[in-house]
């Protein structure tokens, strides 16, 4: 079983948080096939949110088919993320590590480079909702 | 189902003061709404309209698809925990559940108990050896034990500690998942609605300046900054809620529905509190009560 815990000062939506925090921990391998999540019960009386928040946050995590609901019983992990996430992150993290040499030989320090990234994957994500 | 609280053109008249005007809501079933807005802005005012303590001077409320209490049925259907959380200092706590169970036809005592467990309570004793949160939690029991359809809640955080904010909010929280409650309550602060909310009204000087469903308001809503510019260049579809200006930059936050297009912006997302304070600073502006809101440029 996990912990959730809720950063109200970051602006990412709370059921956000609950769906990154679960991906997190199948990515690292907290969290596997047939694990039970947290109930919504437990959830709300633990951080002090709405319980819509914590539905929410499984609907979204269901509809990736990470997880699913036993009607009574709970949401349980239906999928495990670690072994093929690595993977693939493995030429990703070349790539990048690639790009980041790159942008230092022309000449940017790490805070142009940061501002740089963030600013596309923003328009990145931007373009995806547009 | 029908609205949980509807009201149209809703207004309360204190002698020569208006302390809520032209108020028009419609908040659907199954939230939690979060009612904000600085001391004074008519909070109260609308949360007693509802529970039938005042009588509007024009408009119309309903509660539940009914006028506020109507009857028996209808007092039964909404539990309210006035500000300042009244309770009887001589009784006990004991006394107050037994209060509650002759009151309320619906009474539900073995929630009632379970709850005075969970919150560590005494029932021998006396409500004047409670602290705030105690006392806090107490009200709480009995309105929710009542069981309501919808629980309406004035400041119910105004006088407590932080843990005691958190402690009560997780007893509400666990409430609303345990009986599907709707609840109502006002804040002065956000951020003590933030986790909770999922639906927010922002009043400001018996005026309601924006009312809906938070994901949607902060979706909404954007800040622009970029070179200074005249504001009559922007399209129709953005209206204005905060601006201010350097000699070369804007900085704007906007409301529209559609995708921001201009090159020339940055465009950010806002969070809930930067929200409602440019809600609240335009409202203050309009007014003319006070300069307009004014935020120091980095």
């Amino acid at each position: 079983m996990i912990e959730f815990h809720l950063d109200t000062r970051s602006g990412v939506a709370p059921y956000l948080q609950v769906v990154h925090q679960v991906r997190q921990a199948l990515r690292l391998g907290l969290l596997r096939e047939g694990d039970q999540l947290p109930t919504v019960k437990d959830v709300v009386a633990r951080l002090a949110i709405n319980p819509n928040t914590v539905l929410k946050a499984y609907r979204e995590l269901e509809h990736d088919g990470l997880a699913a609901a036993r009607p009574g019983i709970g949401t349980f992990v239906t999928k495990t993320l670690s072994d093929a996430s690595l993977a693939a992150h493995a030429g990703l993290r070349r790539e990048l590590l690639r790009w980041f040499a790159n942008a230092r030989r022309a000449g940017l320090d790490d805070e142009s480079i940061e501002a740089l990234f963030r600013d596309c994957l923003r328009s990145a994500s931007g373009e995806e909702v547009a | 189902m029908s609205a949980v609280l509807e009201t149209s053109a809703l207004a309360k008249r204190y002698g020569r003061r208006w302390a809520l005007s032209d108020c028009t809501l419609k908040i659907p079933p199954g939230h939690v709404v979060g009612l904000v807005g600085p001391n004074g802005a008519g909070k109260t005012t609308l949360l007693h309209l509802a529970v039938g303590l005042l009588a509007p001077t024009s408009g119309a409320i309903t509660v539940l698809g009914d006028r506020p209490a109507k009857g028996a049925t209808q007092l039964g259907r909404v539990g309210f925990v006035a500000q300042e959380t009244p309770l009887y200092a001589g009784l006990s706590v004991a006394d107050h559940l037994h209060f509650g169970a002759w009151l309320n036809p619906g009474w539900d005592e073995r929630l009632a108990q379970r709850r005075i467990e969970q919150i560590a309570l005494d029932p021998r004793q006396r409500v004047r050896e409670l602290s705030g949160g105690q006392r806090a939690q107490l009200a709480l029991t009995l309105a929710v034990a009542k069981r309501p359809e919808l629980l309406i809640l004035d400041e119910p955080l105004a006088s407590l500690d932080p843990l005691a904010r958190r402690e009560f909010l997780q007893n509400l929280m666990e409430s609303v998942a345990e009986h599907q409650l709707s609840v109502v309550l006002s804040s002065h602060l956000v951020s003590d609605l933030e986790r909770v909310c999922e639906y927010l009204i922002v009043l400001v000087s018996s005026h309601v300046q924006v009312a809906g469903e938070i994901e949607g308001l902060l979706a909404s809503h954007h800040r622009l900054t970029g070179p200074r510019r005249d504001l009559g260049t922007l399209p129709a579809s953005q209206e204005i809620i905060e601006a201010t200006h350097t000699d070369r930059q804007s900085t704007l936050i906007v409301r529209t529905d559609q995708p921001i297009l201009d090159p020339s912006w940055t465009v950010e997302q806002i969070g809930l509190e930067d929200l409602v304070l440019a809600y609240m600073g335009r409202a203050a502006s309009i007014r003319g009560s006070r300069p307009a809101f004014l935020r120091v440029q980095p």
